[in-house]
């Protein structure tokens, strides 16, 4: 491996302190914001994002199915060096894609049809990981605006030390360091893989073992996304005042 | 701007409601929304902000590097407005959808901020006529409630207030060519005095009466509204540009009674601002509260 730095000490530890397998912390909002139908706010570690969704509401021209239209937008001040355009460069448009694949694949399409679901995404901070953090605020969104699901469809990043080990969610400085990366979208109760990309180069022994651990890290994240919206539900239900409901 | 969808009725209700001076929501001709403000989000800026005026929501980050000035103005920094849309306000704004807006905002803060009174460019200044500093200053627009121009010149004041630029600490010459050396300590900095920087005011005129801090409702029953620029200067507040909006008309005395509301909503607005800003920034070490951020 040709990796310029040991991502991982003699002791054990990350760069940040981080065991291997450990996430970054997650704080994640439901309801940000009152004009659209579903809105959500993520933190993961320093990688901030905000995601709306609008729908479903008619589609533009004839179509019978359904359609899921993505906008992935990165602030110009989200990077340490300012970014020239919000959206429209390649990277926005590829992971546009890769969102729209992603959430194709969790979306109960045939109950929306000739219908348009619109997901808006914003990367407030960047610090690695955007996809993956990105992809959680929409699944969190698609939740509040009430889209049905068939479940949560959850990201996480993986990449492998020098000592091949694997490491779990990986922030923008041991991306840059040479790493591998590897993100896979995931449905974790039904243990599907909805989206996998792999950069750099690596061995195909330690694959298995790589994917293996991003799912673990998908797993954890659905967990602690379910709370989030647990406690979500919990508060506007209270606000309702549950025993008038029906 | 955001769409709205407004029976005629219902402009007629947003019509008598100003007549009698007791808005929809409870405000007079004079009264802004609640806002909430906070600093210091974005940690890969130099500077950052975030506006809340009630459903409106503005996200502001200062971004810093070092240019060469202007020729004609060589003992000038330089100073740079962006605005995005983010297709997060509405689905309008997919794409290039939002662009115009975007670009009249960004004309009205050039032209408040374009006099060397009401931002003093020479404090970005480090060489004369080879270096000094340019900020470019990139508002993010989240959501829009009404009344953009105010809470975007509100967010953009603050950050400058929160930009931290870093002290030069040596200059090496050699053959012409000037080289910097820049302080690693990330508390040896120099911060930005906002005193004379322009605040933005949205005076709308609704049937024969003008007020302020238009909701999205009221933009819609509104023909025209003017856009008031005030700067403080030794605590007397200044014009520092005006324009007009809104496609409509206006009598010229109407627009003497947006003038001086704007002028004297603009020197309340910053007086508050101030306080505000100074208050937090005395809060250190355990006073210091938690960035909230999106999560409260």
């Amino acid at each position: 491996m040709s990796g310029k730095y040991d991502l991982l000490s003699e002791q054990g530890l990350r760069l940040d302190g981080r065991r291997p397998h450990e996430l970054r912390r997650i704080k994640c909002k439901l309801g940000v914001f009152e004009q659209p139908d579903g809105s959500a706010y993520m933190e993961q570690g320093n990688t901030k994002v905000l995601a709306a969704v609008y729908g479903p509401h008619q589609a533009k021209g004839n179509q019978t199915e359904s359609v899921i239209n993505c906008q992935y937008s990165q602030a110009t001040f989200s990077t340490a060096e300012r970014k020239n355009r919000p959206r429209g460069d390649r990277k926005s448009l590829e992971f546009k894609l890769y969102l729209q694949q992603a959430l194709s694949a969790a979306i109960k399409s045939e109950l929306y049809p000739r219908s348009q679901i619109d997901i808006y995404v914003e990367v407030l901070q960047d610090d690695g990981a955007n996809y993956a953090v990105a992809l959680n605020a929409a699944t969190l969104a698609l939740i509040d605006a009430g889209i049905c699901l068939n479940e949560f469809i959850v990201a996480c990043t993986a990449s492998l030390s020098k000592s091949n080990i694997p490491l779990t969610d990986i922030s923008q400085f041991e991306e840059v360091s040479g790493g591998p990366k590897l993100t896979v979208a995931a449905l974790p109760t039904a243990e599907k893989i909805a989206f996998l990309e792999m950069s750099e180069r690596f061995h195909i022994d330690h694959l298995e073992t790589v994917i293996e651990t991003a799912m673990a890290g998908c797993r954890e994240i659905r967990d602690i996304l379910e709370a989030a919206v647990k406690e979500h539900l919990l508060h506007m239900g209270s606000a309702s005042d549950f025993a008038k409901v029906g | 701007m955001a769409y709205v969808a407004l029976s005629e009725a219902e402009k007629t209700y947003i019509l008598h409601g100003v007549e009698d001076d007791f808005r929809c929501d409870g405000r007079s001709r004079r009264d802004y929304r609640p806002m909430d403000l906070e600093t210091g989000l974005v940690s890969n800026a130099s500077g950052s902000a975030r506006l809340r005026l009630a459903n409106t929501d503005i996200l502001v980050g200062v971004k810093t590097e070092i240019d060469v000035p202007n020729p004609l103005t060589p003992e000038f920094g330089k100073l740079e407005f962006f605005v995005d849309c983010s297709a997060n306000a509405t689905p309008e704004f997919e794409g290039r959808g939002g662009s115009d807006l975007a670009q009249e905002l960004i004309l009205s803060l050039q032209n408040a901020y374009e006099s060397p009174l009401a931002f003093n460019y020479r404090t970005l200044c480090l060489i004369p006529g080879q270096q000094c500093w340019k900020l470019y200053i990139d508002i993010l627009i989240l959501e829009c409630g009404g009344n953009l121009h105010d809470a975007v010149s509100l967010a953009a004041k603050a950050a400058l207030f929160n930009t931290k630029l870093p002290r030069v600490t040596a200059t090496m010459l050699d053959a012409g060519i000037t080289d910097l050396i820049i302080s690693d300590n990330p508390y040896d900095c120099t911060r930005i005095g906002i005193e004379t920087v322009p605040l933005l005011v949205t005076v709308c005129k609704i049937g024969d009466y003008v007020l302020v801090d238009p909701s999205a409702e009221e933009e819609v029953c509104s023909t025209v509204s003017m856009v008031v620029s005030v700067s403080m200067r030794n605590g007397q507040a200044f014009l520092s540009g005006t324009h007009l909006t809104g496609g409509g008309a206006m009598h010229r005395d109407t627009m003497r009674n947006c003038l001086e509301l704007g002028l004297a909503i603009g020197e309340h607005l910053d007086r508050l601002l101030t306080k505000m800003l100074n208050l937090e920034q005395q809060r250190v070490g355990l006073k210091r509260p938690q960035i909230v951020g999106f999560l409260k």
